[in-house]
């Protein structure tokens, strides 16, 4: 009798499927990409890759590509329109079907509303948040300019199978707390390179919705992660690979546990997203801009939470609070459930759907000393502009409670 | 000779080249102006082609922007040390053709020390002493070798991982 093969990871599953041969932490492996996508930030210097060295008039696949316009969009300057020009040309040259102009929405999140991923694939992107896919348990990773031009023109490239790290989760959240403020507590405890070279896997959470799904993979990039899994259970519209899911023996290289039931609303202070501690903590720290959106928390769930809380209350005088939808579809959402409304009396402005300021070059960058708390998932050193501003990161809840005090202010405390 | 120049842990890629000074908000001919433009802005004015870059654990954290390794690449960084590095921009050094070695030197050389760099036996010698460099698999070597992963492609029409991999 032919003894059972060893059980894997979802990573080591995937990777497997995409390789063709069975796939385990360690290994280095080829394998078939099935999705790929590039936004404006960096697409322009795959069309030269493409173009001026590998001389790829056409792309092989041009179907395979989602291109994306929202790290600065609408254009704020005519380098960036000029950029914007190009792309624009180089996707109709291409024949490029999946091309999403200004103001549909971040990419991350567009490829998911979409169904752009699907469980089981590699998904190659061309940013640092792509792990964001793994809330649909796709092996979604980020990949630099050079590295896109040659998956672009060969369909394919080279991986290393990751070892993983097993978050355990027990319990449910506290009332306004978000899956932002475990994924902080999480960069917390292991640290900004905890799980570098890593993939990490979240247990536990088969209830959770495909929102706060997309955070906790997303934000798993903070913890260094190659890639953020949520198992596909509970996934309702999606269909699962019968070969994908949890198997029992798969080898951990770590296992953390943690108690829903016991975690506070988290902020990440400057300049570090491992600097964190409850948001209780940072009750005096006055703030001049609130910004909610992004990747991270820009989703319908995150801006109805805020406007729960927002209901019948302004925002504190001489601060700003900005918010940005995560996507159009976001936006019209919450037009028609009327959170929209309830923001814009509290006092919000609302910004094109896009990254916004995250990257700190348009719609809102902070100048010298000035204090954002920000629903991102970044609070580096001049990340939103200014070198001398502060960035405090925490949940759109924190964010709603700090905006009406003009102090960061757990969302239970208001 | 080669220059030290000495960098903390956790250089995420918003210290190295921050996104407001990128190729798309500036240009591809400026970008060689721009390397640690606000955290240490001598570097870009005084670096020489042939220096290296120390530093503390998980360099390169952040942003996956291929442009700030190649930022340190196009000023002439022949060499990135640290105890680790963050996945993308390890990756990013394969794909370019940049030398990165995972050892901690951080205690033993200075910043501004002139010391010599071995690619072909990697070491480091300083002061008469010599500290020895993680040595490369041989497919890293050849895609260094051929200065980068394109280059490589271009020259093979394959990975360099790709015969058995497959």
């Amino acid at each position: 009798m032919a003894e059972a093969p060893t059980p894997q990871t979802l990573s080591e599953q995937i990777l497997s499927h995409a390789s063709g041969k069975r796939a385990m932490a360690g290994d280095l492996v080829i394998v078939r990409v099935d999705r790929c996508m590039s936004h404006d930030s960096l697409t322009p210097e795959v069309i030269d890759v493409l173009r001026e060295t590998l001389k790829v008039e056409h792309i092989p696949d041009p179907d395979r590509l989602a291109v994306f316009i929202d790290h600065v969009a609408p254009a704020a300057t005519v380098a960036t329109a000029n950029a914007q020009v190009k792309i624009r040309r180089w996707v109709e040259e291409q024949g490029i079907r999946l091309f999403h102009d200004a103001g549909v929405g971040v990419c991350h999140q567009v490829m998911i509303e979409e169904g752009l991923v699907a469980p089981g694939q590699v998904v190659f992107g061309l940013d640092s948040h792509s792990t964001a896919y793994g809330a649909v348990c796709a092996f979604g990773t980020g990949v630099g300019s050079r590295d896109m031009a040659l998956t672009l023109a060969t369909g394919y490239n080279w991986l290393r199978v990751p070892e993983t790290i097993r978050v355990l989760v027990r319990g449910r959240f506290r009332p306004w707390v978000n899956p932002k403020d475990l994924s902080l507590y999480l960069c917390g405890l292991l640290g900004i390179d905890g799980a570098t070279y890593q993939a990490v896997e979240f247990h536990g959470v088969e209830w959770l919705d495909l929102d706060g799904r997309e955070t906790l993979a997303s934000m798993t990039t903070e913890l260094g992660a190659k890639a953020g899994l949520i198992p596909p259970v509970g996934l309702s519209g999606w269909e699962v690979p019968e070969w994908l899911g949890v198997q029992e023996g798969a080898r951990y290289a770590r296992t953390v546990e943690v108690d829903l039931d016991a975690l506070p609303s988290q902020v990440a202070a400057p300049f570090s997203v491992e600097n964190v501690a409850p948001a209780a903590d940072f009750a005096n720290v006055r703030v001049d801009q609130v910004f909610i959106g992004t990747c991270t928390n820009g989703r319908l769930s995150d801006l109805r939470s805020a406007a729960r809380l927002l209901k019948g209350r302004k925002v504190a005088r001489g601060v700003r609070l900005l918010i940005i939808p995560a996507s159009h579809r976001v936006l019209q959402a919450a037009v028609a459930d009327g959170t929209l409304a309830t923001l814009l009396e509290a006092g919000a402005t609302i910004g094109t759907p896009g990254c916004g300021p995250c990257i700190g070059r348009h719609m809102g960058v902070i100048g010298e000393g000035e204090v954002c708390f920000s629903t991102a998932n970044r609070n580096f050193r001049g990340r939103m502009g200014s070198p001398d501003g502060l960035i405090y990161l925490g949940s759109p809840e924190t964010a709603a409670a700090t905006a009406v005090r003009g102090m960061i202010t757990d969302p239970t405390a208001l | 000779m080669a220059r030290v120049w000495m960098f903390g842990e956790n250089v995420d890629t918003d210290q190295i080249l921050p996104g407001r000074y990128a190729p798309y908000m500036t240009s591809e001919a400026d970008l060689v102006k721009y390397p640690f433009i606000e955290a240490r802005p001598e570097f870009a004015r005084e670096v020489r082609r042939g220096d290296i870059i120390v530093a503390g654990k998980n360099f390169g954290c952040g942003s996956s922007r291929e442009y700030a390794p190649r930022a340190l690449y196009a000023v002439g960084i022949a060499a990135i040390i640290a105890p680790s590095f963050a996945r993308i921009f390890y990756r990013n050094g394969i794909t370019l053709g940049l030398p990165l070695f995972e050892a901690d030197l951080t205690g033993v050389l200075r910043d501004g020390q002139e010391v010599e760099l071995d690619l072909d036996a990697p070491a480091i010698r300083a002061e008469g002493r010599t500290y020895p460099l993680p040595p490369p698999p041989a497919w890293l070597r050849e895609v260094w070798a051929e200065g980068g992963l394109i280059a490589y492609y271009l020259k093979h029409r394959r990975l360099p991982l790709e015969e058995g991999a497959r």
